[in-house]
């Protein structure tokens, strides 16, 4: 009995913390007008070419970054387990590594080996830049999008379906795309639909690079405007629960899947 | 003796193809991972011209520089350790606290998002409540006659960056430690009450020595998690609170220490605290797993 009094003790507590900068950010970007509750804020941010264009930008960049993500990850991922299983701690490690180097420092990196002078110089041109940009993104992504899509080939049986399929004449491309992929999709999705999470609200390496994403958008508004800032913050949280929200969705599709595997 | 027929069987140029494989990722991997990094690294021993030296890290060595450094170290392990005990207890709540069943799922949800919710947002979402004119602000001022900012509160500051860091590292650790916890069997509980064990007991000498491993190791995560974090901070509090990944920021863009190499030490002792905090957390992993295999 005293545990459970307990228990809603720490849940209450938990509930005010995150509850109150919810409820503080939608009050205050709803004052803009003064003397009543408006939506003039988000008109404003609404209206606002830049937030249209680092949006859509942002947007481009989280999808064509998830693209290059699963064209990297879901091929190696499979190879790994057909073929190299003893590899699997070492690439494992390597995804993980994301995790444990800051961003900052690896942005960093990028600007001063992919600089004007160097062999490879990708900060000289806005394409390059983006490319490398996205690039950047595709490393903060990997420990997820690799973690996800390895729990997903757990559960289905890679080396007969392999074995099957090539028997029937498929080819390595053939195999991954329409053998592969297929089976392991809710698990690409949930590792996609993160990415976007991610990628959208991005602010170091978009900043450090000169990009015009909405993370650097978001904090140039920040130090400049009252109330638009709330008004995107209530945004920026409505894009983050609605990706998690279509995570959930998808895994629940394959609720009978998991509930045999568990 | 078997292994040698195969190879004999397959062709000879089978071994090399099923190597070509990993080259995207492996190439992925060295150019925008690997390389970059190791560039900064093997700067920060280096000199302009590119003789090996300590100098840079002896140069971190100096006042403003190492302030930076521990203002970074305690704020990190302020959040860490308030995250993990605060985290700890939500998650115990839900799974063994006796609150109902139908709670567990939204927290768990909720959790997702929120560990995902950092950055420039979440610094506004902060800066709208308890900011000077934050709605609770306001409210403690109006309803209670309570002013926090003559109180001495600021959200610029120490205490304020960790509260707001919280916002991320709660729902870390809940996500971290709930499946740990769910694997802690009924029947241990059972045996320690048969064999007359409190609570307490069972916690001290059961629980949590089972649990410490995760425990310290989801600790050391959350370490590196806000060491490493610069957006919300940066919004926060412009330039303000010099901790390290600010004045990394500030030298990346301007050159602020007036010194290249000194940007690549600072950078490379980031990597040297978060790797400490991360080897630390996959070394407790491993020792976890035996546990709840």
């Amino acid at each position: 009995m005293r545990a459970k009094i307990w228990s809603w003790v720490a849940l209450a507590i938990g509930f005010i913390y995150f509850l109150l900068p919810l409820i503080g950010t939608i009050e205050f970007s709803l004052r803009k007008r003064r003397g009543e509750y408006s939506l003039d804020a988000y008109r404003s941010v609404f209206e606002d070419p830049r937030f249209r264009e680092t949006f859509s930008y942002s947007v481009a960049m989280a999808l064509f970054t998830i693209l290059v993500g699963v064209l990297i990850v879901v091929p190696t991922a499979y190879w790994v387990r057909l073929r190299f299983p003893r590899l699997r701690p070492v690439v494992e490690f390597v995804t993980l590594l994301p995790l444990v180097i800051p961003p900052i420092v690896i942005v960093f990196g990028y600007i001063r080996l992919y600089n004007t002078g160097s062999i490879l110089p990708l900060t000289g041109t806005a394409m390059g830049t983006n490319f490398l940009l996205m690039m950047g993104y595709a490393t903060l992504s990997l420990p997820y999008m690799y973690r996800a899509v390895d729990t997903g080939l757990r559960a289905i049986d890679v080396r007969t379906l392999s074995e099957a399929a090539q028997s029937l004449g498929a080819g390595w491309p053939v195999i991954i795309a329409r053998v592969i992929l297929p089976n392991v999709l809710v698990a690409v999705l949930s590792g996609a639909f993160l990415t976007f999470a991610i990628v959208i609200g991005e602010f170091v390496m978009a900043a450090l690079l000169n990009r015009p994403a909405f993370g650097p958008y978001l904090q140039l508004i920040g130090a400049n405007q009252a109330y638009e800032p709330a008004a995107l913050a209530v945004i920026a949280f409505a894009i983050t629960w609605f990706c998690m929200g279509l995570i959930q969705l998808v895994s629940r599709f394959s609720a009978h899947g998991r509930a045999k595997r568990s | 003796m078997p292994l040698h027929d195969t190879r004999a069987r397959s062709p000879r140029a089978k071994l090399p193809l099923a190597w070509l494989g990993l080259v995207p990722f492996v190439a992925f991997a060295l150019l925008f991972l690997i390389l970059p990094t190791m560039h900064i690294v093997v700067g920060a021993f280096r000199t302009v011209d590119g003789t090996p030296t300590l100098q840079n890290l002896a140069n971190l060595f100096q006042p403003s520089i190492l302030a930076a450094y521990w203002i970074s170290i305690r704020i990190s392990f302020a959040t860490a350790l308030l995250g993990c005990l605060i985290g700890f207890a939500i998650a115990a709540a839900i799974t063994f606290g006796g609150v109902p069943k139908a709670i567990r799922g939204p927290v768990l949800t909720f959790s997702g998002v929120a560990s995902n919710f950092a950055g420039v947002p979440l610094s506004f979402a902060f800066l709208a409540t308890l900011g000077r004119v934050g709605l609770v602000t306001v409210l403690l001022r109006d309803w209670f006659g309570i002013n926090i900012y003559t109180l001495g509160f600021n959200l610029l500051s120490f205490w304020g960056l960790t509260l707001v860091y919280l916002f991320f590292q709660i729902p870390l650790m809940i996500l971290i430690i709930t499946p740990a916890l769910e694997g802690m069997k009924r029947e241990w509980r059972e045996a320690a009450d048969i064999l007359g064990a409190t609570g307490a007991q069972y916690w001290r000498m059961v629980a949590l020595p089972i649990l410490t491993p995760s425990l310290l190791g989801t600790f050391a995560l959350l370490f590196a998690n806000s060491f490493g974090a610069v957006a919300t901070a940066y919004a926060l509090t412009g330039s303000s609170l010099s901790i390290v990944p600010i004045v990394l920021f500030a030298q990346i863009r301007g050159d602020v220490l007036q010194d290249p190499h000194l940007g690549y030490a600072l950078a490379f002792g980031m990597i040297v605290v978060t790797g400490i905090a991360n080897g630390l957390y996959v070394w407790l992993r491993a020792r976890t797993e035996r546990w709840t295999r």
